[in-house]
């Protein structure tokens, strides 16, 4: 089917069995964030320290966006700041790709699967969603300071 | 196909039904309670107005302006005729977004006008403990501006609630509407439940306590016949876009005896009667509602489609699409794993199917559908206030109009069991067969 590229076996497999999910006891910061067009629902949470920085998450909404949620908290969960800068960079570069990006596995991991998501313009929103839940906790936790969407 | 029209004929006349969407498949369009497709003669007619009449109305010596000015009020004319008003009465906007502002800001500015020492027609003036009412099925854009004119007024929102089958439930009629009541604006047919609402007794409770009241008939005017009169409002919107016209032209119909009280909305050139360097004195209706250079070519398009939907007959166009709407329903209950949210039966039932499918967010059941060339509308439909009273995130909305049969609801059944395959959420069918 056309959507095979978009519906990867990785972002399934994360959709149905989701890694890391739920909030974390105590935290620095939490960003709620909502896709107005979808009613996609994703809260990030931060805590620790700048050298491992936990993350919590919940949310619900489409495959897509729960799917990039558990990715991204598989990734980046108890690394450090510079870490999180990087995939998110390598992410964000990704989703704007128009689906012409050639990712790179090691930075990426299973965010590569998400290169058929560029495609479908609508569906960027839904995969970016919890990044910029975790973009946003984490500045207000101090950990980031420049204000890059 | 079913009794009333004759369908495969009328996909012809849509230039559009005959593409082809992702690698080829077939477009089937289940979308029209967004926006309608547009018959070849509805291009035809604007493209001719540029070609032969082009001018701006209501002003110039030349025969253009003449022409396009004739152009302009003939539309008026016909679109009112469409709904059994007087061309006078009704006002071209934008959309059915920008009528129901043009009339919430009636409210606005003659509050602000009064408290001023002006002396503006006393049922548009607001004061806190006075209520305008609402219901919990509505679209955001006949929601949204009734909060704003209270945020500017201190008058409060109230709004019917609904039934678990998706009707307005008014037990409570008579205490939400009372002496405090200044506003009553209600949907006609709802785009995410399909309910047809009685409005008529509630226009008539909303001025038997001496209050305004609205009917957001976006939803209705193109699938059913209606009559203004009938309605029994003071003031009816709807959008040309979504019955066979073109984007950017929406209408306003009211009652001659309260639109000539009322403040204008926007305010400029073409409205005004004289203009002073210190004050000026505005057009009577309609002019005072349509500053500016209005949407000409786009009033020729739509009389053109009232036009066509005339030649249908309404009544005919009203029976195709119920019977469309009860095989549609019936095939919903029959798939394993789906549910309706709206009522679930044909009486007062618009075409607008709302629906859940377990297991699948709606977003995915629309890109599995859209897969198979098959376009729905996902989300919350800007009625997220519905969504939440039904207890869903959003849903997935299929919704027909003339053009489409039983044909079509048959692929985007067969879309959905394929979505429920891909996911892996195929279960037991309703009847007991292997789906
Ligand atoms: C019931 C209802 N009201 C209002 C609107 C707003 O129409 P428009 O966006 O054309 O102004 C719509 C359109 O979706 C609608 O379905």
């Amino acid at each position: 089917m056309s959507v095979d590229a978009l519906y990867q076996e990785i972002i399934l497999d994360h959709y149905k069995h989701p890694r890391g999910k739920g909030l974390l006891g105590e935290s620095l910061a939490e960003s709620f964030q909502v896709n107005p067009t979808c009613g996609d629902e994703v809260t990030v949470q931060v805590a620790g320290d700048p050298s491992d920085v936990l993350i919590g998450y919940e949310g619900q909404g489409c495959s897509i966006s729960q799917a990039s949620a558990s990715v991204m908290s598989e990734m980046l969960n108890g690394t450090p700041v510079a870490t999180i800068k990087e995939k998110r960079d390598a992410f964000i570069e990704l989703m704007h790709a128009k689906g012409l990006g050639e990712p790179d596995e090691e930075v990426l991991e299973d965010g590569v699967a998400f290169a058929g998501v560029a495609k479908y313009p609508a569906r960027v929103k839904c995969a970016l969603l919890p990044w910029m839940a975790l973009q946003d906790a984490a500045i207000k936790a101090g950990f980031i300071t420049e204000e890059k969407s | 196909m079913t009794t009333a029209l004759d369908v495969a004929r009328i996909k012809k006349d849509f230039p559009i039904l005959s593409r082809t969407v992702r690698g080829g498949h077939p477009l089937v369009y289940l979308d029209s309670a967004a926006t309608s497709q547009k018959p070849e003669c509805v291009l035809d007619a604007e493209r001719a107005f540029y070609e032969t009449s082009n001018a701006a109305v209501h002003r110039g010596a030349h025969q253009l302006a003449e022409e396009a000015t004739q152009a302009y009020e003939d539309a008026r004319a016909a679109i009112a005729g469409f709904v059994g008003g007087a061309p006078e009465d009704l006002i071209f906007t934008k959309n059915a977004t920008e009528g129901i502002n043009l009339v919430s800001y009636a409210f606005s500015n003659a509050t602000a006008e009064s408290a001023w020492g002006g002396s503006p027609d006393p049922r548009f003036i607001l004061r806190p403990g006075d209520s305008i009412l609402v219901t919990e099925m509505e679209h955001h854009a006949n929601l949204v501006p009734w909060q704003q004119v209270c945020a500017r007024t201190g008058a409060t929102l109230r709004w019917i609630p609904l039934t678990e089958d998706g009707r307005l439930d008014l037990s409570d009629l008579g205490s939400l509407i009372d002496s405090s009541t200044k506003m009553v604006s209600v949907v006609h047919q709802s785009n995410i439940l399909g309910t047809i609402n009685p409005v008529r007794q509630i226009m008539d409770a909303a001025h038997a306590v001496g209050a305004l009241g609205l009917v957001d008939a976006c939803q209705s005017v193109p699938h059913m016949p209606v009559n203004v009169d009938e309605l029994g409002a003071d003031f009816i919107t709807w959008s040309g876009h979504k019955m066979l016209g073109p984007t950017g032209i929406g209408l306003l119909w009211g009652r001659s005896e309260v639109l000539s009280g009322m403040s204008p909305f926007l305010s400029g050139g073409s409205m005004i009667e004289s203009v002073y360097m210190d004050h000026s004195t505005f057009a009577a209706p309609p002019n005072r509602f349509e500053a500016g250079v209005p949407m000409v070519a786009q009033s020729v398009g739509l009389a053109r489609a009232v036009a066509y939907l005339d030649e249908l007959g309404m009544d005919a166009v009203h029976a195709h699409e119920t019977e469309l709407t009860a095989y549609a329903l019936n095939a919903l209950e029959q798939a394993p794993g789906v549910r309706i949210i709206g009522p679930t039966n044909s009486v007062d039932r618009g075409s607008a199917i709302s629906f859940v499918v377990d297991g699948i967010h709606p977003h995915d059941v629309g890109q599995i559908l859209d897969s198979e060339g098959v376009a729905v509308r996902v989300g919350h439909h800007c009625a997220w206030p519905t969504c939440r009273r039904f207890g869903v995130p959003a849903t997935t909305r299929i919704s027909t109009y003339i053009y489409n049969d039983s044909s079509d609801i048959d692929v985007a059944i067969e879309a959905i069991s394929t979505a429920q395959r891909y996911f892996g959420t195929s279960t037991t069918s309703k009847q007991g067969c292997e789906s």
